[in-house]
């Protein structure tokens, strides 16, 4: 964890509440297109909705589904977050 | 003609097909119900056309098998009906732009239509027909709304005359987003109630307690309405209504020989015992329609709420890590507990894992440490008979060798093991009509497919006994089976039955009077042993010879591991 909260940032280092735009994949042809086909892809905004304990998978919620993330692939996409700001509901 | 219906996963593809065909399939709550091809037909005017419902697929450049069948099934057909899940219209479009790219006819389904208004989204049709260039119905597979006006337009289905083919996966998105913002507007909507227990159950620390809870809520429910249905229902049925009938026969075929024996088999003290007398009468009906039918009612009731609401897609991600452990992904949990009902259904699931490995992993364990609901049935019934604690051993057991043997293969088949990556469908209150058709669809077939085979087994065994082919393997396979396993040679009867009904082997243990400790043991190899025929026949299918041959041999060795630890640790 770099505790930037600004800034690029790893999914996994994203925080619970925090919306970012895809900036990178870091991944082979495979990954990218399984990403690309659920719509988790450079230029579009994430909001991560939780994560699970043990390097588990990250929840994101693109567009209006939700999507499970597993913890290595998170690792691999890049985000660039505005502001922290904690979750209003 | 030969129609397709083609869409995302978990976008209601199944529940439209049954709305079209008048088959009943079954449909769920999560991505990748549908892992083979179903067929129906639908009467087109004079006509009879064929409707085919593909696995769901987010793109036609396949990542998993089932998608691999999608795209394989799209050069057979001659017309598409697209469906789409109206609240998320932007990643369904996608596919559909690929669908238009080819040079087959389409009609889109624009499905969900009634979740739309609570979501807060509202949709242009006219619009969106004018941009695709193809037919657009809203429509609503639950509850029929707009399948009559798909049927009647499908003669409308067409290769848009603007059809364009992208040259990149860029450049379709930014088509899609262009659509999307002509034809889409949202509005502020409220949570209903049901979405806030959504956030909880993907809490990190809640979620876990909440799948603990269901888990045993599961188990309970289970056993209480399996047992209640038993003890109420279906027992007394057997023993006022069935009972006197074959007593009568019994007196009428003269109290014994060859017919007797065979229909009625052995009294016990001049009664009929239904686990013991071992007739095609008796016992061939008492254990699937009495032992096990309740259970299964009971089991496939609660797995139907449970797919239905959407829980399993959760499950899949709090099991995650541990799955990956054993060399599979959270997503396996799905198969595995398909296969607590029966495990051909859940080997046919392993297919919406995404490489080789991971799907030669989760059939062999799903064949060996997954008992299925007959088998369940009588262990719960058999061996609960000498105390809950002996239930607990067999399951116990089979769990730890679950995780043994999945650490191993983990680290033995080669191949690799890819990361979770599903969509979370969001919780629906269960449709009620679906749960009950499909819980039918499921009961039906088990009393279709295994009444046979059980009656077939019963047959089996009694011709065998009098042939005296038992005892003669029973001698040469005494050593194992006594020396490793502690049990006496005359259990290897019923691990034999075992490969053609495992609620029959179960029952066959019975006059045997094991103890405690025996019958936990010989549960237990019952189940991880070797599968029953129709789940080997499945095996055989899905993994190929090589790789069947292999898992066998990895069956035998936990059925002999397993056996002999218990036999000294018990």
């Amino acid at each position: 964890m770099t505790g930037n909260q600004q800034g690029k940032l790893t999914l996994v280092e994203m925080k619970t509440g925090q919306t970012g735009i895809v900036i990178d994949v870091l991944g082979g042809h495979g990954l990218i297109q399984r990403l690309d086909a659920l719509g988790i892809r450079p230029g579009r905004k994430v909001t991560k909705l939780s994560s699970t304990l043990f390097r588990g998978p990250v929840m994101l919620r693109v567009d209006s589904t939700q999507v499970a993330v597993g913890f290595g692939m998170a690792r691999k996409i890049i985000v660039e977050t505005d502001k922290y700001r904690p979750r209003t509901s | 003609m030969r129609i397709l219906l083609v869409g995302n996963p978990n976008v209601g593809k199944s529940a439209l097909f049954s709305r079209l065909t008048g088959t009943r399939i079954i449909a769920s709550n999560y991505p990748g119900t549908t892992v083979g091809f179903t067929k129906g037909y639908l009467k087109l005017g004079k006509e009879q056309v064929e409707i085919i419902d593909v696995p769901g697929s987010y793109t036609l450049e396949p990542v998993s098998k089932a998608e691999e069948v999608a795209v394989e099934m799209l050069k057979e057909g001659d017309l598409v009906i697209n469906v789409i899940d109206a609240t998320n219209l932007e990643r369904n479009l996608n596919l559909t732009l690929q669908l238009l790219e080819r040079q087959i006819p389409v009609i889109v389904a624009l499905n969900m239509w009634d979740d739309t208004r609570h979501r807060g989204v509202s949709i242009d049709v006219v619009r969106l027909e004018e941009l695709l260039g193809v037919p657009v119905i809203r429509t609503a597979g639950i509850t029929g709304q707009g399948i009559k006006e798909l049927v009647q337009r499908l003669s409308e289905a067409r290769v848009p005359k603007n059809a364009r083919i992208y040259a990149t996966s860029d450049e379709r998105w930014l088509k899609v987003g262009d659509i999307v913002s002509q034809v889409q507007s949202l509005s502020h909507r409220h949570h209903r109630w049901y979405e806030h227990l959504a956030d909880a159950s993907s809490h990190r620390v809640g979620g876990i307690f909440i799948a603990m809870l269901v888990i045993f809520a599961t188990f309970w429910f289970v056993r209480f309405v399996g047992e209640g249905i038993i003890n109420h229902v279906a027992g007394p049925l057997f023993e006022r209504l069935w009972t006197p009938v074959l007593m009568k026969l019994s007196v009428v075929l003269g109290a014994g020989g060859f017919w007797h024996d065979v229909l009625i088999g052995k009294l016990v003290g001049g009664e009929i015992d239904y686990f013991q007398s071992f007739g095609l009468l008796s016992t061939g009906l008492y254990i699937p329609l009495a032992a096990v039918l309740p259970y299964i009612v009971a089991f496939y009731l609660v797995l139907g709420i449970l797919e239905d609401i959407g829980y399993l897609p959760r499950l899949a991600v709090l099991m995650d890590t541990i799955m990956h452990r054993l060399g599979l992904h959270g997503f396996a949990i799905i198969p595995t507990i398909l296969g607590f009902g029966c495990n051909v259904p859940g080997i046919m699931a392993t297919r919406i894992l995404e490489s080789r490995k991971q799907r030669f992993i989760a059939a062999t364990l799903i064949s060996i440490a997954v008992p299925c609901a007959a088998l369940q049935a009588m262990i719960i019934g058999l061996v609960g008979q000498q105390g809950i604690g002996y239930v607990v051993m067999v399951y116990g057991s089979l769990f730890i060798s679950w995780i043994i043997i999945g650490l191993i293969l983990n680290r033995a088949v080669r191949g690799f093991n890819p990361e979770l990556l599903v969509e979370i469908p969001p919780y629906r209150l269960p449709p009620w009509r679906v749960v009950g058709e499909k819980l039918w669809l499921r009961v039906s077939g088990f009393i279709k497919e295994a009444l046979p085979i059980v009656i077939g087994a019963v047959l089996v065994v009694n011709i065998l006994y009098i042939l005296g082919v038992f005892n003669a393997i029973a001698d040469i396979t005494a050593p194992v089976l006594t020396g490793l396993w502690g049990l006496p040679k005359e259990t290897i009867t019923a691990l034999a039955v075992g490969f053609l009904r495992k609620d029959v082997a179960m029952g066959m243990l019975t006059p045997l009077a094991l103890t405690a400790k025996q019958l936990v043991i010989s549960s237990t190899i019952l189940a991880t042993l070797f599968p029953c025929v129709a789940t080997f026949v499945i095996l055989a299918r899905e993994l190929g010879v090589r790789d069947l041959l292999k898992a066998v041999g990895v069956m035998l060795a936990a059925a002999l591991i397993m056996g002999s630890l218990q036999n000294l640790v018990l």
